[in-house]
């Protein structure tokens, strides 16, 4: 019978946890990061960055509340590995707006009372804004089709829909002042 | 999540060296490789982070079609002049998979080797011979709605969730490889696997082997195609089936004819006996249907999936009636 009790074999070390350095441009600042490879950009910005605008929904790409734009496109950020991201220019929901006016996808859900309980809504205005820059969407039919990443459990889609056909018809079409 | 290394590749090369590990995993686009690691059916120890390689391009092919880099995002491909002209086919089947955000980031080889979205691979407190080989199947007797009627097994009635494979499927796609023993070419029908007693097996692929490419023949099929996907809700949903459906018509005779079925087998599912029966026929209602009955002729339904039999044959005569423009369901009562 093994009695080897010996402090060798009772010395439970930590793993080594590696960390990987990354430089990530959000909302047109620099940051620099030491983070744990396993870190989502959606856990970065949120628990590192204080943006809690970004939220977690399901946490597996199914919802689109963490919907948040890198270098320029729509994506998941919960499915995202941040180290994986090293040297992009993320834009979150906190900085769409320029100064204290707002996005005008910001304003037209207001405008359109395009929201209920408002989780969601970080994510929708953030998917909006990624689909008019992608330019494949241009009437209702096609805006529902092209936001269908981006679940709303109050039911807000029309007025969702209407809020984001407005603005596509307005200024240049992708949503920029 | 599990805890795992990460080292960013440079290169081809290091790339591979940097995946010769205990339970090292290439990481791409990763919109399912990370989920599947934060549900703990995936644990690798070493991510090898692929993202940056240039395999990108979608580029003119030598044999006079287009070949496709492994690391193209699913939106670059669906999106890009050339496909949409000469590949429609591709392009509708891409849009019809995932959303917009997957989509921008999933790239072409991703795609190819994501897992099936079986519950019970999916739920690590169940067996699952795909996820722990031998320990048995939930979906055998389970809730099997979603599941395989197909080529299935004793071990496993999973089915392959991508839509983008059942277009190159019917396209002949080649896919080009690399690893350790050097380059080689894959057809697209012989990459994907059926589960036979090996279902922790998805594809052809060897441990040291990475796809570098997807290359398109040249042969087109702008006129005449199409996708159908049958699912629950509208949009963002994977397929009960789908059909991807490629002819040729002179007149009304069907000069060639290329079908790949989604949703109903461990991979993407040709018939080149039943498309050799249609072809040189005349497109008529009774020739559509006859092709359909031939395509699920070795059907097997299970009590949770059984109505897939009949939904394919339907959703194959609509592919018809889409790729021809002309009405093909037998009667009023029997519209697709």
């Amino acid at each position: 019978m093994n009695t080897d009790t010996s402090a060798s074999a009772l010395d439970i070390q930590a793993p080594d946890v590696q960390r990987v350095a990354c430089t990530l441009t959000i909302n047109g600042q620099a940051h620099q990061f030491d983070i744990e490879p396993w870190t989502t950009l959606l856990d970065l910005l949120r628990e590192h960055c204080q943006l809690t605008g970004t939220k977690k929904g399901c946490d597996h790409g199914q919802c689109g509340a963490c919907t948040a734009l890198v270098d320029g496109q729509r994506i998941n950020s919960c499915l995202a590995l941040a180290a994986s991201y090293d040297g992009s220019s993320i834009t979150t929901i906190e900085g769409l707006a320029n100064g204290d006016t707002l996005h005008p996808m910001q304003q037209a859900f207001i405008d359109y009372d395009a929201f209920q309980c408002g989780y969601c809504t970080p994510g929708q205005i953030c998917s909006a804004v990624g689909m008019l820059a992608e330019g494949h969407a241009h009437d209702a039919a096609e805006i529902r089709e092209a936001m269908s990443g981006n679940v709303c459990r109050c039911g807000a889609y029309p007025n969702i829909v209407q809020a984001i056909l407005d603005v596509s018809r307005s200024n240049d079409g992708k949503g920029q002042p | 999540m599990n805890r795992f290394s990460y080292t960013r590749a440079t290169d081809v090369s290091s790339a591979l060296q940097a995946h010769h590990a205990p339970a090292a995993a290439f990481l791409a686009g990763g919109t399912n490789l990370v989920d599947l690691i934060k549900e703990g059916v995936a644990r690798p120890e070493r991510l090898v982070d692929i993202r940056r390689l240039p395999m990108k391009a979608i580029e003119p092919a030598a044999n006079g079609g287009v070949r496709i880099g492994a690391l193209a995002t699913n939106s670059a491909v669906a999106y890009d002049e050339r496909i949409l002209s000469r590949y429609p086919l591709l392009s509708k089947a891409i849009l019809a998979g995932a959303s917009a955000q997957i989509r921008n980031v999933a790239t072409v080889g991703g795609n190819m080797l994501q897992r099936t979205r079986c519950h019970y691979f999916y739920d690590t407190a169940t067996p699952c011979n795909k996820r722990d080989p031998g320990t048995g199947c939930g979906a055998m007797n389970g809730v099997n709605r979603i599941h395989a009627i197909l080529g299935t097994s004793e071990h496993c009635i999973a089915v392959h969730p991508s839509d983008m494979c059942v277009a190159l499927a019917a396209l002949d796609a080649t896919v080009h490889v690399t690893g350790d023993q050097g380059d080689r070419a894959i057809p697209f029908d012989a990459f994907h696997r059926l589960p036979g007693d090996t279902p922790q097996k998805d594809t052809n692929l060897s441990d040291d082997e990475m796809i570098v490419a997807v290359e398109l023949p040249a042969e087109e099929f702008v006129e005449h195609h199409a996708y159908v996907k049958v699912r629950d809700r509208a949009s963002f949903a994977f397929a009960l089936v789908a059909v991807a459906l490629a002819i040729k018509l002179d007149g009304d005779r069907i000069d060639d004819v290329r079908c790949a079925l989604g949703g109903v087998a461990h991979m993407p599912w040709r018939d080149r006996e039943a498309e050799a029966a249609l072809r040189g026929k005349t497109l008529t209602p009774a020739a559509v249907r006859d092709f359909a009955s031939a395509m699920v002729r070795d059907a097997r339904g299970r009590p949770g999936n059984a109505f897939k039999i009949e939904l394919t044959t339907r959703a194959i005569v609509r592919a018809f009636e889409q790729a021809s423009g002309q009405r093909l369901a037998a009667s009023d009562e029997d519209r697709t």
